[in-house]
Formats: structure tokens, sequence, C-alpha cells
């Protein structure tokens, strides 16, 4: 053997590990983690991770506990009220912004500022403002209108709705710049013509340009959506699950078991739980979304 | 009379526009604000105010006092832990995504249809799905509760999103380019030195800064794998805010949220023009 196919030899190599080395870590973690915490949640495992088989029992307990159900209640009140306020700030936010003012990019960047903002310091600064005894209720309140309630913190009924304000603070700018882009994509003949048939702006925006918006609007709702589901650090930081358990999540539920209560199977059970309500909603829109590009590749 | 009209409609988006933008601004000028008011001062009156005297020593002792879990040394080890992990994830994992994503998209080797998907699988998984096998597998490599042990989670995890941002790119690169440059001998790191990575700075900004922002704002790793002073500024703000139940410190806390938001809000003061760009361009597609 030459020296010189010896190098080639390990040139070959090189390449083998440097293409095989990431992709092998980020896509096989992805099966092997998925696949161990769900073996897991079927085992006796506590404090400490063992082997062992309990069938269904860790499934039937999460799923019998009041946490849970509780948990489970919440993300589908604070998911719909997160999703669809928050798509519909961000396009309303887009619709200004495409009014061609002075001070766009300015003000793009103040809708947009929360987003690269943590979850924790959205959560304490909104648990501040909403707290009744040091946040607008004071304020207001020492300005002399002292009969002003506005305690929903606090509140076991409305406390989940300061999720969706500090949700919607957070992440309308992400939507806004979807649907921004969207509507700067709209074809201008299409707008033309639309004002030559006598429609007005507001004729024009909800006869034309909204409609061709609703694939960006689909993709707006399941990256919202996910969001919602997802949501761990801002109730940490806003209201910690409380007042009682008025706004606890299933991600919580799912840390409390693992880390706080030791039981590991059931807490993997339960984030099992987490991802069949994640796949609930992204298998239907990437079915949809191959069914699209294969309509496109036809024709 | 329609230029009346038009007119009136002209300042109703402008007023709409200004009073949102205002609500928008209201939770930031708070926390800077009462970062520099002082504790007594903000118990006396509420959360929302302009300074009556200037604390600007909320700062000082923010950074380099304030006790933290009975850990008198305010919020700087945490910052420097959040640094540290921040800074060596971003560069692995942008780095190898490239490589990752250039294989991916343009060698089409054998079953890159299901690696590609199951990557993407990887953007969307939830992290609770990962916590316990990322606890024994820290334990086993003996990284538990060290900052190497996060680098590594945070780069293995962010290669999905790096993998996903640089393929979609590096897919309109035309396979031609490829193939002449193929023909002329060059091979597989060639090629992305040559051609891949010069045409890459759109996308490697885009990356950057996503990796950078989600890296840096993350806890829930942080607060499980961490404890004490190994832990990065998110668990640490709050661990903060217990010890301000406690005694109320509302100016010191401010000013340790202002400094930790900080380093996020200046990579998206410099580069979120580029970084909305990219993300509609991705996102959209």
């Amino acid at each position: 053997m030459t020296a010189r196919s010896a190098l080639a030899g390990s040139r070959r190599l090189a390449e083998y590990l440097v293409i095989w080395v990431p992709l092998l870590l980020s896509a096989g973690h992805v099966v092997l983690f998925t696949a161990w915490t769900t073996w897991m949640s079927f085992t006796p495992s506590t404090l400490l991770p063992v082997n062992g088989w309990v069938g269904w029992r860790n499934y039937t307990s999460v799923l019998g506990t009041r946490n849970w159900q509780i948990a489970f209640d919440n993300l589908l009140l604070f998911g719909a009220g997160f999703v669809i306020l928050t798509a519909l700030t961000g396009l309303l936010l887009a619709i200004l912004l495409d009014q061609r003012m002075r001070g766009e990019n300015l003000l793009r960047s103040i809708f947009l500022y929360p987003m690269a903002v943590s979850f924790v310091v959205t959560g304490t600064v909104w648990s501040w403002l909403l707290n009744p005894g040091m946040g607008i209720q004071k304020l207001v309140n020492d300005w002399g209108w002292t009969g002003f309630r506005f305690d929903w913190l606090i509140d076991r009924d409305m406390a989940i709705w300061t999720i969706v304000i500090a949700g919607i603070w957070q992440s309308s700018g992400f939507a806004m710049a979807l649907f921004l882009a969207g509507l700067r994509s709209v074809d201008g003949d299409l707008i033309k013509a639309a004002q030559i048939d006598g429609a007005g702006p507001i004729r024009t925006y909800t006869r034309v340009i909204l409609p061709t918006l609703w694939p960006i609007a689909v993709a707006v709702l399941v990256i919202l959506l996910q969001f919602a589901i997802k949501t761990f650090d801002l109730v940490r930081a806003l209201t910690g699950g409380g007042p009682g358990l008025a706004t606890q999540l299933p991600a919580l539920v799912v840390y409390d078991f693992m880390f706080q209560r030791g039981h590991i199977g059931r807490g993997s059970a339960a984030a099992v739980l987490m991802l069949l309500t994640l796949l609930f909603v992204l298998v239907p829109y990437g079915g949809w979304k191959i069914y699209q590009q294969r309509r496109a590749a036809r024709g | 009379m329609g230029d009346a009209r038009a007119s009136l409609a002209r300042t109703l988006i402008y007023a709409a526009a200004v009073l949102l933008a205002i609500a928008y601004l209201v939770p930031l000028a708070v926390v800077v604000l009462n970062s520099v008011r002082s504790a007594e001062e903000i118990a006396q009156t509420s959360m929302i105010g302009w300074p009556r005297a200037w604390a600007f020593g909320n700062y000082g002792t923010a950074w380099s006092e304030f006790c933290i879990a009975q850990t008198c040394t305010g919020i700087r080890p945490y910052m420097l832990n959040s640094a540290l992990v921040t800074v060596p994830a971003t560069v692995l994992s942008t780095l190898l995504g490239a490589v990752a994503g250039y294989a991916i998209s343009l060698w089409r080797f054998r079953g890159h249809a299901w690696i590609f998907g199951l990557v993407t699988l990887g953007v969307f998984l939830p992290e609770q799905m990962r916590l316990i096998p990322w606890t024994i597998v820290l334990r086993d490599v003996g990284l538990t509760n060290t900052l190497t042990g996060l680098v590594m989670i945070h780069t293995v995890q962010g290669l999905s999103f790096t993998t996903l941002f640089c393929r979609n790119y590096y897919l309109s690169i035309p396979q031609d380019l490829m193939k002449a440059a193929r023909i002329d001998g060059a091979g597989f790191f060639r090629i992305f030195a040559r051609i891949v990575l010069p045409l890459s700075p759109p996308i490697l900004i885009v990356t950057v800064i996503w990796q950078f922002t989600h890296i840096w704002n993350e806890f829930l790793y942080g607060v499980t794998f961490t404890t004490g002073t190994q832990q990065p500024i998110t668990a640490a703000l709050i661990a903060l805010s217990a010890s301000v139940a406690d005694i109320p410190q509302h100016g010191v806390q401010s000013a340790a949220v202002t400094i930790a938001a900080l380093p996020t809000l200046l990579v998206y003061l410099f580069g979120g023009r580029y970084f909305v760009r990219g993300l509609t361009a991705g996102a959209v597609k």
C-alpha cells in the first residue's frame, strides 16, 4: 500500500466521521431517548430507574390524579386562549405594519423584542405588574380609584389568563413577523385588480389579501400550539402553578413526578402523554404538508 | 371629503401603532426604572413609577453582593456560567449543524430522507422526554452538575435546529455547481470549504442568533442538571425571586433581571434584522 492511498483512506474515514457523527447524534438521541423514556414509563422506577414491567399502571395512576386532570383541563383553556389571541394580535400588528408607516422598522423592533427575553424574565416582570399588592392595581388605587380591582393573579378562576397575557406579550411578535412576510408576498397585481374593481381598503383586505394568508396562519397556529403544550418556565416564574392548582400545566406535572415526588415511572408516563398530545397536533399538520407538496409536484 | 377621511384613517392607524408600542414597552420600562429605585420607595408606592432618588447602587449589589440561596456572590458567577455554556454550545452546534445540513442536502446518501425526518422530530420532541435519559447519561460519563455537561446537552439538542436551518438553506445551492466541482476532483471537504461555506453567512447568522438566545434563556435543563453555584442565570433568577419573597428587594431584583436579559437583547438589537429575514424565509417554506 502506498503512502498516497493510505492518505486517501484516512481522508475517507475523516469524511465518514464528520458526516455521520453529528447526524447520528442528532437523529440517534431522538430515537434512543424517546424509546428510553417510553420504556421507563412501563417500569416500577421511583427515585432511581429500575427495570421491570408494570404494564399500564403508571398511566392509569397519572390519568387518575387530580393534578394531571386539572393540568390537562388548564392546557385546553390556556392553549385555546393563548394560540387564538396571540395569532390574532400578531395578525393585527402585521396589518398595522403593512400600512407603509414612517418608523416601521422601529415599531417592528418594539413588537419583536419580547421574543429575545427568556420566559423566566417575562414571567418575573409580569408577576410584578399583575400582583394586586404592588402592580397595576396598586398604582390605580394610589391614583385615587380605590375600588379598582385587577387581581387575576390570585384569583383561581382567572389566574390562567395571566399566563395567556404574558404569553401574548412574548410571542405575538413572532406571529407578526410570519404574517408580515406573508402580507408582503401577496401579488401586487391582485391588489390592483381589486382596487380597479372599486374595492375599498377594508374589502381588499378581507376579500383578497387575507384569504391568501391561510397557509401561513396554519403554520403559526401549529407552532404556537406546540409552544403552549411545552410551556413550563413561564408558569414557574409567573405563578408557580398556583394559586392552588389553577395554573398547573402538564409540563409542570412531569417535573413534579420526576424530581419532587421521586416517581420516575409516573413522570415518564406523563411525559409520554405530553408527547402524544403534541403528536395529535403535529401528525395531521405533517400529513397535510406532504399532501400539499405532492399536489404541487404533480402540477 | 375623501382626503379628510383618508387622513383621519391615517391618524387612527398611527395612534393605534403608538399605543400598542407603548403597551409592549411598559414591561421593559418598569424593570429598567425599578432597577434604579430603592426597595423602600417601591414598597411605599408600587412597582410602576418614576425614580425619586436614583439608586444606581442596586446594580453593584445585584452583580456581586446579593445573596442567592445562602451564597452571597450576586449574579456574577451565574452570568459567567451562562456565558461558559452558551458560547461553546452555540459555536459547536452551529459548525456541526452546517456540516450535517450540507451532507443531507447536497450529498443525498442512502437514507438521507429518514435521517432528515428524525432530525426534524428532534425540533419538536419535548424536553420532558429527555430529562431522565440525560440524567443517566450525565451520571455515566461523570458530568453531573458540570458546565461541560450542559454544553454537551445543548450541543446535541441544538443540532436538530442547526441541521434543519442549514439543510433548508443549502437546498437552494444548484446541484450543477456540485457536479462541476466533483468533476474537477473536489471532495466532500473541499466543496464545503470552497463553495458552501462562502455562501453560508446569511444562514450562519440566523443559526448563531437562534442558538445563543435559546441556550442563554433555557431554564429546565439548567435547574434540573446543576445545583448551587453551577447554575445558569435563568435558574439563579428563580432562586433569587425566592430570596426576594422573604425580604423585599425589588430594586436589586430588577437590576439582576435587567443584567440577565441584556446579552440576548443586545444580540437581538444588532442581529434582529437578519434573524427575522431568515426566520420568515425558513418557517414559511
